[in-house]
C-alpha cells in the first residue's frame, strides 16, 4: 500500500516501564522459532510503531533530567535488542540450513519435464550446410518453386524432348489454357542459378536452398518432394580446381575431416566439365556394402563449370568469366550423418522419429 | 547396357582386372553399377556335388563335407552353416587361386589340416570367387550345373552393367566401350571387320529411296541380300546376345541387334517381298494412318510420326519399331536391309507418345552420328553373307540430305589452364586426346586444332575437349584450392531470416518442427477451407499427378498439420504442439503463383506434470494464444486481436491477428467438425500468420530503455464490465493514461459475486515517473482518471 504519514508519537503508559519492556522482550524473543515469528517481534518492539520506538520518541515530553536516564537506558536496550535480533536471525538460519542438509532429498530423481521443442532434421542439416559455405563467402537467396519450363530446362540447355530430361522426372502444372509457357513443380535448385545471373554481374557466389519436387515412386532412397542445395560461383579466374577445393572443405566440414573425397567426370546438360563429388563410405570403409551398392563410395553431389552458353546467354563474357555450380540433395546428407535408412521417414513427421534429433 | 567382357575384349585387350577396370571407367565419366560376373581368376575351381555331409570328430561347429567332382570324390572340412547333401557348389582344389574369405587378398589354397582332420580344397563363399561380400555362407549353384565343369565355363564371363550418360550415345556400343578401355589403358583398339564380297549384281535399280522429310531423317542407306535362309544363329551369337540381354530370334533379326550392340547404330530388316512397289519412302505419317507394330500393337499415328513407308503404306515407325506387315518370317529370301540416322528429339517424341520406347529410339533419341550407316551396314551384310547363305547386292543406297562435316574444336593451352588450374605439357594433352581416337594438331604458340571422331556427337566445343583430357587423366589428379577474389557486395534476405527467427522462437518454446508435403488433395482442403475461398484461389492442379492425395498445390498448411497431428496422436497421449514454416500458392493470372511465406502450428493434450503424466485441462485457445504473443513480442510486434469467424475455427474461440489494421494471420479452437473428420477427438487450438505480410512490421534492433531511478507504485485494481466487452479493449485503457508504466490481467472472474450479465477484471498497474518519486496523491488522481475513463468508454464500475 501506499505510505501514509506516521501519526503522532505516543507516550509510554506509567506502567510501560523500560523494565518491563525489556524483560517481556526478551522472554518473547526467546520463543521466537522461526523467521516470520521474529519479523513480527522486530515490529512490536524496534518497528516504526514498536514499543521501545515509541519510548524514544516520547523523551522530548519529558523533563530534562528523566530524559537523560530513560534515554540512556531506552538507547542501551535498544542496542542490545537489535544485537539480540541478529544473533537469534543467524542461529535460526543456521537451523534451517541444517534442517535441509538432514532432510536430504534423492538426487537421482528426474526435475519436472520442460517440453523440448525441436528443429526438423532437414532444417538442422541444411542450416549447419549453409553455414559452411557462408563462411567461405557465400550468400543465401531463395527462389520459386513453381517454376517456368523455361528456367528449369530450357534456359540450362535441357530443351524439349532432350534425352537429359529422363534425369528429372517432373510434376507439370495443369494450365487452364493452351499455353506455351509451361508451368511445373521445379525438379532442382538450378533454374536459380539463371534468375541470379539474369540479375547480377560477377563476383557472383551463391547458395539457394529449397525445396524440389520429383515425379517418382517413394522407396527408402526416393521421395518425390526434397531439399536442396544449390551453389553457384562466378568470376574471372574460378577453376575446375577451385570447384574441388570448395567441395573438398564443405566435405570435411560436414562428414568430418578423415573422410577420403573423390571426383569423378559426370554429365549435366548445364556444366561443362561436369564432375560428381563421392566420399569413402563410413559404413564398409571402402571395403563395399549394400549402402554404397558395393563401390565402397558414395555419391554426394553433382557439380561442374558453368557452361559457357548459359554464360553467353545471360550476357556475360565467357572467355573473361568461369563458374562452377553444384547441386546435393540435403535428406541425403542428413541421412549419411545420422545414419538414416529411409528417406520416407523425413516426410512422415513421426514424433519417434523427429524426437531423436 | 550390358556389356559381356569376353566380347569386349574382342575389340580391345583388357590388361587389368575388371574390377579395376570398372573403377577406372567410374571414374572417367562412364559408370559400371555393377559387375554382375565378376570372375577373378577361377583357375581350379569347378562344380562340385555335395553327396554327403557328416559331422566333424573334433568340432561342433564344422561338419565333413564329400563332394564329388565327376569322376573324383573330395572330403574337406566346412564350416559353412547352409551346406547339405545334394547341393551343386564352386569347389577349390589344392593349388587354386581365390579370394581370402577374411582379408579380402587374393591367395591360392594349400591343404592344410582342421582340428586333426585333413582338408584338400573347400567349398567357395561368393566373396570367395570375387562375386560379392557375402561369406556368411557357401555359394549353392543352380541344380542343373554340370559337375566337373570349371566354374568359369558355367558362371559365364563377367558383364559390366553400364549407366551411360544421356550425352554419350557411342556408349550404348561395345566398340564404344573399347574405346574408352583404349584411352583409359593405353591399348589400341581393333575395329570389326565389314568386308565381303558382293554375289549379285548392283542394288540400284531393284530397290528405291526416297526421303519426303530431311529434317527428320538425314541419311537413309539401304542394302540387300538374297538367298537367305532363316534360322537360328550359330550358337556364340545367341550367347553373346544372351550376355548382354536380349532374346535370340533367328539369324537375320539376330544379327541386326549384334550389330546394334556392337557398333551402337540400330538396323531393321524388311522382307523385300513385302515392300510394295519396292519403294522405301521416309515421310511423316499421313493423318489418321495406323501401323501395327512387331509387338502386335495397332498404333494410330500423328502427322509429326516419322514413318518408313512403302508405295502404299506405312512399313515400319522410323526408328523405333517395324511393322508386323513386312517383318521377316521363316520363309524370307530376300532382305532389304535398313541403316538410317534419323532426328532424336522426334524419335523420343513419337516413342514417348505410344509408349514404345525401345533399344532403337534410346539410341536414335541421343542423337547419333551420321556417319554410322554405312558402316553398320556392311559389317552387318557381311555377317548375313557367312551365316545366313546370304549373296549380296552390290553396293549400297546412300540418300544423305543431311551430309555433316567432321567437328573441329579450336582448344587453346590459355582455357585448357583456366578450366583445369593447371598446365598440362603438350604431349601429354595429344596423348590423351589420340588415345579416344580424337586427332590433335599443335598450332604454336597457344593452339590445339582437335578433329572430333565421328562416334563423339557430344563433343563440339573447347570445354568438351578440355572434359575428355580432365577425365582420362582423372579429375583427382588436379590440384585443389580456395576461391580467391573480390566477395560480392551483401543482399540482405529479410524474408529468410524471418523464417529462420520464427522457427528459432518457436522450437525454443517447445514446439516440434515438421515439414509436411506441398501437395494436397482436393478434398483435405476442402476440410479446412471455406468453399468460397477455395473458389477465390482456386488451388493450381497438377497434370500428371502421382495420386489424389498429391494432386493440389496446397493454399493452406492447416490439412497437413491436422493431419500429421492425427497420425501422431494415435501413437501417443503426451500434449503435442507442431509447427510448420512453408509456403502456399496463390495462383495468379498469367504468372506464376504467389508463393506465401506461412507460419502454422496446431497443440492439443494436457500439459505434463511433475511427472510428466498430463494434467489439468486440454490445450485450448489460450495455449495458441500464448505461442502467438511470445512469437509476437520476441519479434518486437505489437498486434491486436479481435474476435472473428473462420471456416475451420470454433465460433467463439477465433480471433483475427492484425498489426496497424491490417491482418496476418488466425488463432482460435479447430471446430469440433472440422477435428473430428481428422479423427481428432480432444480439442486442437491453432494460429497461422502470413509472414510475409508480418514481415514489415517486425522490429529492428531493439532501443534500449535505461532503468527509471525513481521508485514505481504497484496498485491492483477491479473493475466489472460486461461479459463480451473484450479484456484487451479495458487493459489498452489503463495502458493508455499517463505514468502508467505496465498494467497487467491478473484475475477474470465471473459468478455470484458479480451481477449476471457482468464479470471482473482485475489488473495490478505499476505507475512510475522518470523525473520523480510519486507521491501517493498523484497516484491516486491518476487512478480516480482512468476509472472515469473506464466509466466513459466502456460502463465499467470499480468492484467494491
Ligand atoms: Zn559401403
Amino acid at each position: 500500500m501506499a505510505a501514509t504519514p506516521d501519526p503522532a508519537p505516543l507516550m509510554p503508559s506509567d506502567n510501560e516501564s523500560l523494565t518491563q519492556i525489556e524483560s517481556q522482550a526478551r522472554s518473547e524473543l526467546d520463543a521466537v522459532d522461526d523467521d516470520d515469528a521474529l519479523e513480527r517481534w522486530r515490529v512490536s518492539y524496534l518497528g516504526r510503531r514498536g514499543r521501545l520506538t515509541l519510548v524514544l520518541r516520547g523523551l522530548t515530553s519529558l523533563p530534562l533530567e528523566e530524559r537523560k536516564s530513560v534515554g540512556a537506558q531506552a538507547n542501551r536496550l535498544k542496542r542490545e535488542l537489535e544485537a539480540e535480533l541478529q544473533e537469534k536471525k543467524a542461529r535460526l538460519g543456521q537451523s534451517a540450513t541444517e534442517a535441509l542438509i538432514a532432510e536430504r532429498i534423492d538426487v537421482t530423481l528426474p526435475g519436472p519435464p520442460l517440453r523440448a521443442g525441436r528443429l526438423h532434421p532437414t532444417t538442422q542439416t541444411l542450416r549447419d550446410m549453409l553455414d559452411c559455405f557462408v563462411s567461405m563467402g557465400f550468400q543465401v537467396v531463395e527462389g520459386p518453386e513453381i517454376e517456368w519450363d523455361h528456367y528449369n530446362f530450357e534456359a540450362l540447355r535441357i530443351p524439349k524432348d532432350h534425352p537429359a530430361r529422363d534425369m528429372w522426372d517432373t510434376l507439370w502444372i495443369d494450365a487452364q489454357e493452351e499455353s506455351d509457357r509451361p508451368m511445373l513443380l521445379r525438379t532442382h535448385t538450378s533454374p536459380m542459378q539463371i534468375r541470379i545471373m539474369e540479375q547480377a554481374q560477377p563476383p557472383i557466389r551463391v547458395v539457394v536452398p529449397g525445396k524440389c519436387y520429383r515425379y517418382e515412386a517413394t522407396d527408402p532412397t526416393h521421395e518425390w518432394m526434397m531439399t536442396q542445395v544449390e551453389g553457384l560461383a562466378v568470376d574471372e579466374g574460378i577453376s575446375m580446381a577451385d570447384l574441388k577445393g570448395t567441395l573438398a572443405d564443405f566435405a570435411h566440414r560436414i562428414f568430418g575431416p578423415d573422410r577420403k573425397v573423390r571426383f569423378r567426370c559426370d554429365y549435366f546438360p548445364f556444366v561443362e566439365p561436369g564432375m560428381e563429388l563421392r566420399i569413402d563410405c563410413f559404413l564398409c570403409g571402402g571395403e563395399g556394402c549394400r549402402t554404397c551398392s558395393r563401390s565402397g563410395w558414395i555419391e554426394i553431389l553433382g557439380a561442374g563449370m558453368v557452361h559457357p552458353e548459359i554464360l553467353e546467354s545471360v550476357g556475360y563474357d565467357s572467355e573473361r568469366y568461369t563458374g562452377f555450380a553444384f547441386g546435393m540433395g540435403v535428406e541425403r546428407i542428413a541421412m549419411l550423418r545420422h545414419g538414416i535408412d529411409d528417406i520416407r521417414l523425413f516426410y512422415s513427421n513421426d514424433l519417434r522419429f523427429l524426437d531423436q534429433f | 547396357m550390358r556389356v559381356p567382357l569376353k566380347w569386349l575384349s574382342e575389340y580391345v585387350d583388357l590388361t587389368i582386372g575388371p574390377k579395376e577396370l570398372a573403377e577406372r571407367l567410374t571414374m572417367a565419366g562412364v559408370e559400371v553399377a555393377e559387375v554382375i560376373t565378376a570372375a577373378g581368376e577361377w583357375d581350379g575351381i569347378t562344380v562340385g556335388h555335395v553327396v554327403d555331409v557328416s559331422p566333424h570328430p573334433n568340432a561342433d561347429r564344422l561338419v565333413l563335407a564329400t563332394v564329388d567332382l565327376g569322376g573324383e570324390q573330395q572330403t574337406v572340412v566346412c564350416g559353412a552353416p547352409n551346406v547339405a547333401a545334394g547341393q551343386k557348389v564352386p569347389f577349390a582344389r589344392t593349388g587354386a587361386r581365390l579370394i581370402d574369405g577374411r582379408t579380402g587378398e587374393h591367395t591360392v589354397l594349400r591343404p592344410a589340416v582342421i582340428r586333426g582332420v585333413e582338408s584338400a580344397g573347400m567349398v567357395c563363399s561368393e566373396k570367395e570367387l570375387g562375386l560379392s561380400e557375402y561369406h556368411e555362407g557357401i555359394m549353392v549353384l543352380a541344380d542343373d550345373a554340370p559337375v566337373g565343369v570349371p566354374i568359369a565355363s558355367f558362371l559365364g564371363d563377367p558383364v559390366f552393367d553400364l549407366e551411360p550418360t544421356p550425352n554419350r550415345p557411342d556408349l550404348l556400343s561395345i566398340i564404344g566401350v573399347a574405346h574408352e578401355v583404349a584411352a583409359l589403358t593405353a591399348a589400341p583398339v581393333r575395329d570389326p571387320s565389314s568386308e565381303y564380297s558382293a554375289a549379285r549384281k548392283p542394288i540400284k535399280g531393284r530397290v528405291q529411296v526416297q526421303i519426303d522429310d530431311p529434317d527428320l531423317c538425314p541419311r537413309y542407306v539401304a542394302a540387300l541380300i538374297d538367298n537367305i535362309s532363316v534360322e537360328e544363329s550359330p550358337a556364340w551369337m545367341q550367347e553373346r546376345l544372351m550376355a548382354a540381354g536380349l532374346r535370340p530370334i533367328n539369324n537375320v533379326v539376330d544379327i541386326t541387334n549384334y550389330v546394334m550392340l556392337e557398333l551402337g547404330q540400330p538396323l531393321h530388316a524388311f522382307d523385300l517381298t513385302r515392300v510394295g512397289g519396292r519403294k522405301i519412302i521416309v515421310r511423316r505419317a499421313h493423318a489418321g494412318e495406323t501401323l501395327i507394330l512387331l509387338d502386335g500393337a495397332e498404333q494410330k499415328l500423328s502427322a509429326d510420326m516419322l514413318v518408313i513407308a512403302d508405295a502404299e503404306a506405312p512399313v515400319a515407325l522410323a526408328g523405333v519399331m517395324g511393322g508386323l506387315n513386312s517383318e521377316i518370317n521363316l520363309n524370307t529370301t530376300t532382305v532389304l536391309l535398313e541403316s538410317a540416322n534419323f532426328h532424336g528429339p522426334n524419335i523420343r517424341r513419337t516413342a514417348g507418345a505410344l509408349k514404345a520406347r525401345t533399344d532403337a529410339s534410346n539410341r536414335f533419341e541421343k542423337g547419333l552420328s551420321p556417319h554410322l550407316p554405312p558402316i553398320a551396314a556392311q559389317r552387318a551384310v557381311k555377317l548375313m553373307v557367312e551365316m545366313c547363305g546370304g549373296k549380296a547386292a552390290d553396293g549400297i543406297i546412300d540418300v544423305y540430305p543431311g551430309k555433316r562435316k567432321d567437328i573441329r574444336v579450336t582448344v587453346t593451352q590459355r582455357r585448357l589452364h583456366a578450366l583445369l588450374g593447371m598446365e598440362l605439357p603438350v604431349a601429354r594433352v595429344r596423348q590423351v586426346l589420340s588415345s579416344l581416337g580424337f586427332s590433335c594438331r599443335w598450332v604454336p604458340p597457344d593452339r590445339f586444332v582437335v578433329r572430333v571422331p565421328y562416334w563423339r556427337t557430344d563433343v563440339s566445343i573447347a570445354d568438351d575437349v578440355v572434359e575428355e583430357v580432365a577425365r582420362i587423366i582423372g579429375y583427382d589428379e588436379l590440384p585443389t584450392t580456395r576461391l580467391r577474389g573480390a566477395l560480392p557486395p551483401a543482399q540482405p534476405q529479410p524474408r529468410r531470416d524471418l523464417r529462420t527467427r520464427v522457427a528459432d522462437i518457436l522450437a525454443g518454446a517447445g514446439m516440434q518442427e515438421v515439414i509436411t508435403y506441398s501437395l494436397t488433395s482436393l478434398g483435405a482442403l476442402r476440410k479446412v477451407v471455406a468453399p468460397e475461398d477455395l473458389s477465390v484461389d482456386a488451388p493450381l492442379r497438377i497434370a500428371n499427378p502421382m495420386s489424389q492425395e498429391q494432386e493440389y498445390a496446397r493454399t493452406s498448411l492447416r490439412a497437413s498439420l491436422l493431419r500429421t497431428l492425427a497420425d501422431n496422436v494415435r501413437r501417443r497421449d503426451e500434449f503435442t504442439a507442431l509447427f510448420e514454416t512453408a509456403r502456399v500458392y496463390l495462383p495468379r493470372p498469367g504468372d506464376l503463383p504467389d508463393e506465401v511465406e506461412t507460419v502454422a502450428a496446431v497443440i492439443t493434450g494436457r500439459a505434463p506434470g511433475r511427472w510428466g503424466e498430463p494434467e489439468g485441462e486440454p490445450a485450448g485457445f489460450y495455449e495458441a494464444k500464448s505461442y502467438l504473443d511470445m512469437l509476437l513480442g520476441r519479434l518486437g510486434v505489437s498486434a491486436e486481436y479481435a474476435e472473428t469467424a473462420d471456416y475451420a475455427l470454433l465460433p467463439g474461440r477465433a480471433a483475427a491477428v492484425s498489426v496497424d489494421d491490417r491482418r496476418i494471420g488466425l488463432a482460435g479452437q479447430v471446430h469440433p467438425r472440422v477435428a473430428s473428420q481428422f479423427d481428432l477427438e480432444a480439442p486442437v487450438a491453432m494460429f497461422e500468420l502470413d509472414l510475409d505480410a508480418l514481415l514489415p512490421h517486425v522490429a529492428g534492433p531493439r532501443r534500449y530503455q535505461p532503468a527509471a531511478p525513481y521508485p514505481a507504485v504497484e496498485e491492483d485494481i477491479a473493475v466489472i464490465v460486461n461479459r463480451d466487452m473484450p479484456g484487451a479493449r479495458v487493459q489498452s485503457i489503463i495502458q493508455a493514461a499517463p505514468l502508467v508504466r505496465s498494467a497487467r490481467l491478473f484475475d477474470v472472474y465471473s459468478g455470484p459475486q458479480v451481477p449476471p450479465g457482468k464479470k471482473s477484471l482485475a489488473f495490478s498497474i505499476s505507475y512510475q515517473a522518470a523525473d520523480h518519486t510519486l507521491t501517493d496523491e498523484e497516484v491516486r488522481r491518476q487512478q480516480e482518471r482512468i476509472l472515469t475513463r473506464l466509466r466513459g468508454e466502456v460502463g465499467a464500475e470499480l468492484r467494491g
